[in-house]
């Protein structure tokens, strides 16, 4: 089993040869890259969530899609950094969506794959506790609010998210739909999301995305929902 | 009277190899169809499903609110698809008026290229990019889903007659292209249709 782990992970790192390893990683944040985003590592292999989502779309997913808003934030950030320091208000202004779409693309990705998990790593299997008992509470039942989530998910315009959210004050759960990678912030805080966005899948289930919100519940992850529940 | 989904002009393979054949076949019989039968649905008993889909999504402020995303997202979605399998060709060249205006207003082909394709790549999320005729003069201008230059500034935040449009959808390129979209913007270069330009730009003075 480890072995296995580890010339996966071998291999990963080879096939991303922008992504720092671990040592590198901690040196770099100490120095020059403070601040800086970095792709997160999967605590998976690609293949590991089929049937429910291929090996080809999570690798694609992983090192293409959020590894380009990694970037692209990192960019983005250093252009708001230098108009901040030369007081150039408009183009801080000019940035901010920049910041917007590539940092919440990098905080919603990094919030999916932690919420993903193998079967048999415990991938579908239900919430207990808290956050079960909270979800019967504003749902009626664990089957309910997937409904509940899966017609937001199938009524989303476009591109977005869904999440599974917590009310900051009331603590109430509740289902709300997010464009483009708008993050949940503010009066929010995120559970549980699922992606909606094509590239999520359209390799394997092509249009057919009432298919795809159907077998993602397989592999969700509920003890990260958990850890997030306050 | 039903909106119908219009037949292509030519067969799914005829774009190859720049669109795919499989992209073709599911962007036009599913992705568009779809549009076609929620339209449909979210028209029915409606005076405007007798109008023409352009004329539709100019008049959206005369649909009952309850209906009016709906009819803006599929109306907007067989608007936009039945004028983009018009918009695309293999060998077509650029000429006549429509040359002249597009060197006049941008300066030369070349920035108007590298202009349309820097609207393209920037899109977030889903969207279209186009150029329109607006006000004597061509213009690129973007819209986010499947809002229309047609519907107006209110709506979609611009307008302007479309002469030329590419569908940013992660569907209209995913299956060839994956997350490189622009090098689906390159191969756009090679299917889009100027002859149908041309006919658009004149039909807009």
């Amino acid at each position: 089993m480890s072995t296995t782990l580890v010339k996966n992970s071998a291999l990963r790192s080879a096939l991303r040869p922008t992504a720092p390893t671990a040592a590198k990683r901690a040196a770099l944040t100490l120095t020059a890259t403070r601040g800086k985003a970095t792709l997160p590592d999967l605590p998976y292999d690609y293949g590991a969530l089929e049937p429910a989502i291929s090996g080809k779309i999570m690798e694609l997913h992983h090192s293409k899609h959020h590894n380009t808003y990694v970037t692209s934030y990192n960019a983005a950030s250093e252009k708001m950094a230098e108009a901040v320091q030369k007081g150039d208000i408009t183009a801080q202004i000019a940035t901010q969506p920049l910041i917007n779409f590539h940092g919440g693309g990098h905080t919603n990705h990094t919030l999916f794959w932690e919420n993903l998990a193998p079967k048999s790593s415990g991938g579908g299997e239900p919430p207990s506790g808290p956050l079960g008992q909270s979800i019967d509470k504003h749902f009626g039942s664990l089957d309910a609010m997937k409904e509940n989530f899966n017609a937001a998910l199938a009524g989303i315009q476009g591109s977005g998210w869904a999440w599974l959210v917590q009310d900051n004050q009331t603590g109430a759960l509740q289902i709300k739909t997010y464009a483009n990678q708008d993050p949940v912030v503010g009066q929010f805080h995120p559970v549980l999301g699922i992606d909606a966005w094509e590239h999520a899948y359209y390799l394997q289930y092509e249009n057919r995305k009432a298919e795809y919100f159907k077998n993602i519940w397989d592999v969700i992850n509920w003890k990260a929902a958990d850890k997030r529940f306050k | 009277m039903a909106f119908t989904l219009p037949e292509l002009p030519y067969s799914y393979d005829a774009l190859e190899p720049h669109f795919d054949q499989e992209t073709m076949e599911i962007h036009h019989s599913r992705h568009h169809q779809t549009y076609v039968n929620s339209l449909n649905a979210a028209l029915e008993g409606s005076e405007l499903s007798g109008l023409a889909v352009d004329e539709v999504i100019t008049k959206l402020d005369q649909v009952p609110a309850e209906k009016r995303t709906a009819v803006r997202n599929h109306g907007g979605g067989h608007s936009n698809h039945s004028f983009f399998w018009k918009n695309l060709k293999i060998g077509t060249t650029l000429s006549g008026d429509l040359k002249a205006a597009i060197e006049k207003d941008f300066g030369s082909f070349e920035t108007f290229q590298q202009q349309f394709e820097k609207a393209a790549t920037t899109v977030f999320g889903s969207g279209w990019a186009w150029l329109v005729k607006k006000d004597a003069a061509l213009k690129i201008v973007t819209t986010h889903n499947q809002d229309s230059p047609l519907m107006g500034e209110a709506v979609a935040g611009t307008s302007g007659f479309p002469i030329i449009g590419l569908d940013v959808w992660e569907h209209a390129y995913y299956l060839k292209y994956r997350n490189k979209r622009p090098d689906y913007i390159k191969a756009y270069w090679e299917v889009v249709n100027w002859d149908e330009a041309s006919r658009r730009y004149k039909q807009s003075s």
